[in-house]
């Protein structure tokens, strides 16, 4: 792997609530009850190297969108490092990081509150390509058509408002805004999942055509197994703010080392299972406002021994880009 | 049959704009049984929201329903009055919007959302209510529900909000759900806890589901029978088995052929050929018909409906069936 572009070291972001009226009268009274915490994001290493696609996979809730804003900018981590082609995230100059803030883009989880509900197509999709003069104003209808037939919007619509729009086209909307900025890095958050499959297809498609063609990097999260498998190079697994597994996509996919991953992937819904009767999660759902001690995954894995209460697991090398995070992943994998 | 919830007839939802009228429903006919599910997929843009939300009675203007009729229980919903449908709102019919913000208010505590759910439908004691509102929670895999209960929409997670409005759904345990891409942000497990609880909720309590979605995977595991949507209109209709296994329509013949897991990873997923019509402009005959590899002459003909029983049947000229399955065409 040449050097990575975006580097991401022991990031955390953490959620405080101060506690409310009746909180503060038991605080009064010495109840322990206090201020609450989530630790949406506790602890993050991971590396993307230019061109690369990473999935990032995980429950809902465990911190993907978090992390995800992060890395475009969005959110400041509350503590760790976030660097950018060998800059500082938290430290730049004024013109770096204007730069910065066009190279990156992140299509949002919910296109319908990311959309100005006040402005056409023709403007959320063609004002900065103007500002930033991707475009002149001769040229930016002809510019917003093309974006839009991109991604299988037909410009004849650009006049209307987001609210005109179905889900699925809202969310095609989202995607434009960012493709035309000709981003270099693009976190892609959730990007095609109210999509249905054939137009999944032809944004897919286009994806890997631009990394392809533009050496474009992603930051790939999702919660569809099948997606994921298809179009990331190497995918992460997090679980409640922790990445717990990293490795190729074909590696993990053959053999997942973490107990997460191995319940994770044995649960991907197919096509050929009918009518088939689903099972409830077995186990309390732990909470990121109180996480378990050890290893997050404790209470729900089937392997977890006294040690996995105590201590956190630590991070293990199985191969060459391939991480786990589990006191037994020596042992584990195998039996996959 | 007696045993319908729901029987919607020649539904005809319209968009009046500047530059035309959009049928964005355009003709449906469909039917929902107690404890049945009915899977709604379909490209984005051909009318599922619209379908759901006309059946709610939730159009608002420019739209209106044009022709039709939508039968709930026996008793018919179109010119409806608004107090009426309002009563039957979230008490026994129940939407879960694609976007959870539809259903949540910005700037309320998920418990006032959540008892109001409730009290405004029925007299019951606050705590009662509350331990309500904690269970269902539970069920949709909140974790520590009751910290949850205090917190704003904006403090949760995209899926976490897409679960509080599908626990408000169930709340008050209604005859009909239609629920609007309920899972789309949701990982599997916990996919499979909410649909786990839904056929749970359809067989004990009968209550009868359309489940709007474009995930073929998740419509073969969780309905009984799947109406396939196009342009407005729903082009292809039978069981589960039926539709997955001999697809008669083109149309759903492309949606199959498209599943990620149906391509080699990494090689271009196969695609259906062309973009999604504009309502506006559809082309005259079967508007499928421009990204047809089997189109021909026949079919610039409006195809008629071929019936094999009542709930399978298809609107195509050149199916992918052989055509003496029939029994009469209508
Ligand atoms: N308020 C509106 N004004 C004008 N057109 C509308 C309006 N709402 C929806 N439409 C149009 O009606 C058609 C059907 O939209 P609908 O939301 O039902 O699609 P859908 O099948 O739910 O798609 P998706 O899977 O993308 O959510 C689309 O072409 C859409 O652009
Ligand atoms: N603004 C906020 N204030 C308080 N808590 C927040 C805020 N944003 C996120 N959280 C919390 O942080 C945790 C992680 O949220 P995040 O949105 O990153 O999850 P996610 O992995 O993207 O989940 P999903 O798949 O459901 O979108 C959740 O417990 C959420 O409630
Ligand atoms: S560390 Fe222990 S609890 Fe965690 S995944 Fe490994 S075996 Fe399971
Ligand atoms: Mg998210
Ligand atoms: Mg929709």
């Amino acid at each position: 792997m040449t050097s990575p572009l975006m580097e991401l070291r022991d990031i955390k972001k953490h959620f405080t609530k101060k506690a409310d009226f009746a909180g503060k009268i038991a605080q009064r009274f010495g109840a322990a009850t206090g201020d609450e915490t989530v630790f949406a994001v506790d602890g993050v290493n991971l590396t993307i190297a230019k061109g690369e696609v990473l999935g990032l996979v995980g429950e809902s809730g465990c911190g993907k969108s978090t992390l995800g804003r992060i890395v475009a900018g969005i959110h400041q981590a509350t503590s760790g490092d976030v660097s950018y082609g060998g800059l500082d995230l938290s430290d730049l100059t004024k013109s770096e990081q204007a730069r910065v803030t066009l190279e990156i883009q992140m299509i949002f989880q919910d296109p319908f509150s990311s959309l100005n509900p006040r402005m056409r197509v023709e403007q959320i999709v063609g004002e900065a390509p103007l500002v930033h003069g991707l475009c002149t104003a001769q040229e930016q209808s002809d510019y917003v058509d093309q974006v839009l037939t991109q991604v299988g919007l037909d410009p004849m619509l650009k006049r209307r408002y987001p609210h005109q729009f179905s889900g699925g086209q809202r969310q095609r909307i989202g995607i434009a805004r960012a493709l035309a900025v000709k981003p270099k890095f693009l976190v892609c958050d959730e990007s095609i999942a109210a999509l249905d499959v054939s137009i999944q297809a032809q944004v897919i498609n286009l994806f890997m055509e631009l990394r392809d063609r533009l050496d474009l990097t992603y930051l790939f999260i999702s919660h569809d197994l099948s997606v994921v498998q298809h179009i990331s190079d190497r995918i992460a697994i997090m679980y409640l703010g922790r990445i717990v597994e990293v490795a190729p996509t074909e590696e993990l996919f053959a053999a997942p080392n973490h107990p997460y991953t191995q319940a994770l992937l044995s649960e991907v819904p197919r096509i050929d299972q009918r009518n088939r009767e689903f099972g409830a999660i077995k186990g309390e759902i732990p909470s990121p406002l109180d996480p378990p001690s050890g290893c997050h995954f404790h209470p729900r894995c089937p392997f977890a021994q006294p040690i996995c209460s105590e201590q956190s697991p630590p991070t293990r090398e199985i191969s060459k880009d391939w991480k786990s995070v589990c006191h037994f992943s020596q042992n584990m994998g195998i039996v996959a | 049959m007696t045993d319908k919830v729901l029987v919607t007839k020649d539904l005809e939802t319209v968009f009046s704009m500047r530059d035309g009228d959009a049928k964005a429903v355009n003709g449906v006919s469909l039917s929902v049984g107690r404890g049945e599910v009915l899977g709604l997929v379909g490209e984005s843009g051909s009318g599922k929201s619209v379908t759901g939300f006309s059946i709610i009675g939730l159009v608002d203007a420019p739209g209106r329903i044009a022709k039709g009729s939508i039968k709930f229980q026996g008793t018919e919903l179109v010119g409806m009055s608004e107090n009426d449908l309002r009563a039957l709102r979230g008490n026994r019919i129940a939407m879960i919007f694609q976007d959870p913000m539809m259903t949540l208010n910005p700037v309320l505590r998920i418990d006032t959302q959540m008892l109001e759910a409730i009290l405004a439908h029925r007299k019951m004691p606050r705590a009662q209510a509350l331990a309500r509102c904690r269970d269902v929670l539970n069920l949709v895999g909140i974790a520590a529900p009751e910290e949850r209960l205090k917190t704003y929409p904006h403090e949760l997670s995209g899926g976490m909000r897409q679960r509080v409005a599908i626990a408000i759904a169930f709340l008050n345990e209604p005859d009909l759900i239609i629920a609007d891409e309920p899972t789309t942000a949701l990982d599997v497990t916990i996919q499979a806890q909410i649909i786990h609880e839904a056929q749970k909720l359809c067989r004990l309590t009968g209550t009868a589901m359309i489940w709007i979605t474009h995930d073929l995977a998740v419509v073969a595991g969780i309905a009984d029978r799947i109406a396939v949507m196009y342009a407005g209109r729903i082009v292809e209709q039978g069981t589960v088995d039926e539709v997955i296994d001999t697809p008669a329509h083109p149309y759903t013949v492309g949606l199959l052929g498209s599943v990620p897991s149906a391509n080699k990873r990494g090689v271009p997923l196969r695609q259906i050929p062309g973009m999604t019509p504009n309502i506006l402009s559809l082309p005259v005959g079967c508007p499928f018909r421009e990204r047809c590899s089997r189109a021909d002459e026949m079919c610039q003909v409006e195809p008629s409906r071929h019936v094999v029983r009542e709930d399978r049947d298809w609107f195509c000229h050149h199916p992918h069936i052989a055509p003496d399955t029939s029994e009469a065409t209508q």
